[in-house]
């Protein structure tokens, strides 16, 4: 494999791996709060649509990108609203989000399917970095939605470990009864983080169908949401791990799409199911270290909180 | 820099009529408290008096069904812990209110604060600083986790003062504590008092309350009995008045000569669920027909060394034997059959589970035998299981019903009467009586005193001292996972024991 | 702090048992709200509301056509339910229906191809040997990985349904390829023999009876089997479980071959009895739904086979849906929203809501017999 053929995995690495580091971080943001969402496939899906029905209309990209996101913060509210105010299983829960957010994502998008779209987000090169050699290439000649996330997971970070807001949402997340006695709300904390997971979920559902494969087809994020769980485990619930997991996982997908370029003869269908697999190898060797990563997942992750009766 | 201290009026604390039911039973029944600031005032009751349950309400976690609360002589009606924080209240609860992988410095801040940067190093002088003024030792940038549970229990103080409580209140904060530790907490008190708070202190231990209270308050079965001075009274007195009879201070246990060793545990070493060691070559022998008791303030070990020996949590080192049988590779099943019994402290989790009813759960130990083939021999369940709860006097409304709607002492009879009823040679008991009325603990006790005159060898694991000094032929005593000394009950030094407790090697029997 | 204004508001009280009127009602309550829910969204998006119901139904118990066809559409879904009940109940979170349906598929499929002229009762037993093993296999592998290294199954099981569902279409395109089929890939036709046969004269084959006979088997040996004992004890609390002996490693293990086994099942009886052949899509998702299917019905396998008629219906009506110009999406839609209300009604099963004036009422719970009540009160009174 030649080093420009490695440079192309890497540079459709990163922009594969955004898909999943949206998802991700907004998936860390209501893990930490101690909400487990497991809807991520689905509001991702309703964003994807969401996000080019509306650029289909429009022919605004970034309002596409804004409907989406309101799109997947919507169904985030949905998710929080039975997890935390009717204290459903949070499992069952996410499972049917996905189930009806698939079935919602078909039924809007039925008539855009296949549709050429009227704009893409097209790489942009910052000037000056994306003359670096070889980093520059990879990190600075992506487009918009990908300098976006590279904002948006500094400041996730920031946000998490550096602001009174952040510590009181760890905190809901660790010890929600903590959390309570010291005046902070509970509620509101897990709906915030939900619907932000959510809108990130949408801002990932955008950028699959405006940015990496433009189009809309129904069940297009093909467990990407799923990839981007397993994701948040390898990372340890921190943003910025996120980052080199997400890209990971994207170099993995874009090296399967290159790998007839090298002479490797393999049948489509088992490329594609390449992602899969490397996921589950992944969670299979960090569980060798699941007593460290036990202790690093948020201690109240799925339980619902229930003030003692007043 | 100590914090602002309060006012003439503003530790004044009256509560007056204050009722509160439950479904099943009236926890305060028009009970009425007045504290002054610069007092240090003991709640004192049996478990389930109604203590915790009207600090609770002065605390605002929870809202009375009737009754007045005031505070600095003003009315208060708290609809949340926020708003009772912001009144000046400041409670340090049984079970401590800390995030644990967050550090002392961030727990104190935690919802005290509103700027929107966490600025480090300028708060963790502040909390610095208001440690050092109380005499409080504890590091700033140290992660909960990290503490003991007495530094834990400070930085709870740390949190109140932080807020500038003009009244402060403590659950039982001396179950946590040495008996050192525990002088040192007095004197905290003391100081905080001095500045013209209110404090007060829910306990049911007479020494304390005589030792640090300037007034006591008696609570029994959720009503007042009595407020007075400390001065004016002792503890034959309060103890009347806490259990409305004579108290006999002593459970009647005769001689009883015990036979060869049983359970032997020798050098052991476990690991805690933090990762940290929690069990450190521990070394003792339970023989047959008598009681050894595990004392030392909780989160010392014991809990892991019942956990070891019932073979729910592996140890690193050192081997347990029963009866001379290795069965330190032993799976629970297999150490059943070796006849251990296990009652645990964790009863509705570990020991029964709660949303199962009463034949469910006696299965639970006896699977095998109400097995034939595949199928289950549901009659034959039903009726030992009808057997048992006569035998052992377990009131239940129905063999079907979730176990969690009976009463504790009820569950406590039945989790016990299971255990007894594969006639173990080997008990294994931890906190039996905690939370339970005084009938239930009086049937407990004599209950395990039967089994060791039967020839069981019992291992009893209790905070209680005054249980283990009545209950036991020798005593063993926990410091940090090791055996600090084993002593005779007989003639046991209360202050040796306590010693032990905190740390210092004493005499081995 | 004043006192508060004399506004009722709302508490929530938890009721002690519930009864099982109140758990009926309010399942029923959750399926009619739904429709309700149905109805409006489909005003708000400008559809016709009468003309969807009515091809729902039409499409589904209006018709002999459609009856049959409701309950073929629900024996699979009989299987992928029994499936993640078994699972469920131990809180093993089997996702993975799907994939162990289209991998139990897969085996049949091979016994059918390999041994394609076996007299029909060999050959159909082994076919649905085939499936189970199949099914197991493809579920054991997330299952060890959960009993021996503590990888949570969520995404493994979830994951795995990809691969098994590219697998199959791996095999339809090449070595099963049905020669005949023109542009639109088909695995080649079962014979006679690896067809399971009809019942009677009615469109509805065998499998119905081997759904029945599924639900009676694992009915039976939830309640009165040792292992039914077992899986029940180790759902509600592990440590105890352990404690008493029981293997917690064995019974995952165990529970997800099973599990495994009868999705598997279902996808033999899916391609023998109503597909005929190995194709790529033979599931619209009933690994999915099933999960659905499962949770109404409490994880009880005999709740499971009228609720699994209510949701092939849906299937079914989805399909005629299509007839009026509706994607059959909607379905999916209406089926998450039943589930949602159910989800969200279980509250009111165990809690009821009071309004209360705040701090001066002085009613609480009537209390019965007088004695203390631990879930409720808090430790430490």
């Amino acid at each position: 494999m030649s080093a420009e053929l490695l440079l192309t995995v890497f540079i459709a690495g990163v922009a594969a791996g955004t898909v999943f580091l949206f998802a991700a971080v907004g998936e860390i943001i209501t893990e930490r709060a101690g909400v487990l969402n497991l809807g991520l496939e689905g509001m991702m899906l309703v964003g994807a649509v969401t996000g080019f029905l509306v650029n289909h209309e429009l022919r605004q990209l970034w309002l596409g990108v804004l409907a989406a996101v309101v799109a997947g913060g919507a169904l985030g509210l949905l998710h929080a609203l039975l997890v935390v105010s009717f204290r459903t299983n949070q499992v069952v829960t996410g499972l049917t989000l996905v189930i009806f957010a698939t079935g919602l994502s078909g039924y809007a998008g039925e008539s855009v399917v296949g549709v050429a779209p009227p704009a893409t987000f097209e790489p942009v090169a910052i000037p000056l970095l994306s003359d670096i050699p070889v980093l520059g290439r990879i990190f600075f000649q992506q487009n918009g939605l990908v300098y976006l996330s590279y904002g948006l997971v500094a400041a996730a970070s920031f946000w998490l470990f550096k602001t009174r807001p952040g510590l009181n949402l760890r905190s809901v997340g660790e010890s929600p009864e903590t959390a309570d006695a010291a005046g902070i709300s509970v509620t509101r904390t897990r709906y915030a983080a939900v619907a932000a997971g959510g809108g990130f979920a949408g801002l990932a559902g955008a950028y699959l169908s405006l940015a990496q494969s433009p189009s809309w087809v129904p069940n297009m994020t093909a467990g990407r949401g799923w990839i981007a769980i397993a994701l948040v485990i390898f990372a340890t619930w921190s943003p910025v791990r996120a980052v080199f997991g997400a890209y990971l996982f994207g170099c993995v997908e874009a090296l399967g799409f290159r790998l007839q370029a090298v002479g490797v003869d393999i049948p489509s269908f088992f490329v594609s199911m390449l992602p899969y697999l490397f996921t589950i190898a992944v969670l299979v060797v960090i569980s060798r270290n699941s007593a460290r990563r036990r202790l690093a997942a948020p201690a109240s992750l799925g339980n619902a909180y229930v003030r003692e009766e007043r | 820099m100590s914090s602002r201290a309060p006012g003439p009026t503003d530790g004044a604390v009256e509560l007056r009529g204050i009722v509160k039911r439950f479904p099943g039973i009236i926890a305060n029944d028009n009970v009425d408290l007045t504290v002054a600031g610069g007092e240090v005032h003991a709640l004192l009751g049996e478990n389930g008096a109604g203590k915790t349950t009207l600090m609770s309400i002065l605390s605002g976690a929870y809202r009375p069904d009737a009754g007045t609360v005031s505070v600095g002589g003003r009315a208060m009606s708290f609809r949340s812990p926020r708003q009772a924080i912001e009144a000046g209240i400041g409670m340090v609860h049984q079970h401590f209110r800390l995030v644990q992988p967050l550090s002392v410095a961030e727990n104190v801040l935690l919802g005290a604060s509103s700027s929107f940067r966490l600025a480090d190093k300028a708060t963790e002088d502040r909390v610095a600083e208001l440690a050092e003024a109380y005499g409080i030792r504890v590091n700033p940038s140290a992660k909960i986790w990290q503490l003991s549970v007495g530094e834990q229990q400070r930085v709870e103080i740390l949190k109140a003062l932080f807020r500038e409580a003009s009244v402060l209140i403590l659950d039982e904060p001396t179950a946590v504590l040495t008996p050192q530790e525990a002088t040192h907490l007095f004197t905290i008190m003391r100081k905080i008092a001095s500045e013209g708070r209110a404090v007060i202190f829910i306990s049911h231990k007479l020494d304390e309350v005589m030792a640090v209270a300037d007034r006591v308050t008696v609570l029994r079965a959720g009503r007042r009995v009595a407020t007075l001075a400390t001065g004016d009274s002792n503890k034959a007195d309060l103890a009347r008045l806490m259990v409305g009879r004579e108290v006999m201070f002593r459970v009647a246990r005769g001689d009883h000569e015990a036979g060869a060793p049983r359970l032997t545990v020798k050098g052991l070493g476990a690991t805690g669920d933090l990762g940290l060691p929690a069990l450190r070559d521990v070394t003792l022998e339970v023989r047959a027909g008598e009681i050894l008791g595990v004392a030392g303030v909780a989160g010392n070990g014991q809990r892991e060394l019942t956990e070891v020996i019932a073979g729910l949590r592996p140890a690193t080192s050192g081997e347990v034997a029963i009866g001379g049988r290795d069965i330190s590779a032993a799976t629970p099943a297999e150490r059943i059959g070796a006849g251990l019994g296990y009652v645990p402290e964790d009863r509705l989790g570990t020991g029964l589970i709660p949303s199962l009813g009463c034949i469910a759960n006696v299965m639970l130990k006896r699977t095998d035998e109400f097995a034939r083939g595949f199928f289950i021999n549901k009659q034959a369940a039903e009726t030992a299981t009808s057997e048992l709860v006569d035998r052992f006097d377990v009131k239940t409304s129905s063999l079907h019903d979730p176990v969690s709607l009976m009463s504790g002492g009820n569950i406590q009879k039945l989790l016990l009467a299971r255990e007894l009823s594969a006639e173990p040679g080997t008990l294994v008991v931890a906190q039996p009586t905690a939370g339970l009325d005084v009938g239930a603990t009086e049937a407990i006790r004599r209950l395990l005193l039967e089994q060791r005159d039967a020839g069981v060898a019992v291992l009893l694991v209790s905070e209680d001292l005054d249980e283990l000094l009545s209950l036991c032929d020798r005593i063993a005593v926990m410091y940090e996972g090791q055996v600090m000394g084993v002593v005779d009950a007989a003639g046991a030094d209360r202050e040796q024991i306590g010693l032990m407790m905190a740390g210092s090697a004493g005499a081995r029997a | 702090m004043s006192a508060s204004a004399a506004t009722l508001r709302p508490r929530l009280v938890k009721r002690l048992l519930p009864s099982r009127v109140t758990r009926l009602a309010v399942r029923v309550g959750a399926v009619a709200a739904a429709f309700v829910a149905a109805a409006l969204f489909l005003l708000l998006a400008g559809n016709p509301i009468g003309p969807v119901f009515t091809a729902l139904w039409s499409g589904s118990f209006g018709s002999a056509y459609g009856q049959a066809q409701t309950i073929l559409a629900a024996i699979p879904l009989v299987f992928t339910s029994l499936a993640v009940a078994i699972a469920f109940r131990m809180l093993l979170w089997n996702i993975g229906a799907e994939g162990q349906f289209y991998f139990g598929a897969f085996g049949a499929g091979a016994v059918a191809y390999a041994w394609p002229e076996w007299p029909a009762p060999l050959l159909l037993t082994a076919m649905v040997l085939g499936g189970m093993l199949g099914g197991a296999i493809w579920a054991l592998v997330p299952g060890a990985l959960r009993a021996y290294l503590g990888v949570n199954e969520i995404v493994p099981t979830l994951l795995l349904n990809y691969v098994a569902i590219l697998w199959v279409d791996y095999l339809v395109h090449t070595v099963w390829r049905d020669p005949e089929s023109l542009g639109f890939p088909l695995g080649k036709p079962f014979t006679d023999e690896a067809t399971l046969p009809q019942l009677g004269d009615t469109a509805v084959h065998t499998g119905a009876i081997i759904a029945l006979i599924a639900a009676g088997v694992i009915a039976v040996i939830l309640r009165q089997t040792t292992w039914g004992y077992k899986i029940k004890v180790i759902g509600e609390n592990r440590r105890a479980a352990q404690y008493a002996g029981f293997s917690i490693t064995r019974n995952i293990v165990g529970v997800m071959l099973l599990s495994g086994a009868l999705a598997g099942i279902g996808g033999m009886v899916e391609v023998s009895g109503t597909v005929h052949r190995i194709q790529a899509d033979i599931s619209p998702g009933f690994g999915y739904t099933g999960i659905i299917v499962a949770t109404l019905a409490r994880f009880s396998p005999l709740l499971i086979l009228p609720v699994a008629l209510l949701f092939g219906a849906l299937i079914t009506g989805g399909v005629e849906l299509q007839t009026i110009g509706l994607p059959s999406d909607i379905v999916s839609m209406l089926q998450g929203t039943i589930l949602f209300f159910a989800l969200a009604g279980e509250l009111l099963v165990h809690y009821r809501v009071e309004w209360r004036r705040p701090a001066t009422s002085g009613e609480g719970e009537p209390g019965g017999e007088g004695r203390a009540l631990p879930g409720v009160v808090p430790s430490g009174t």
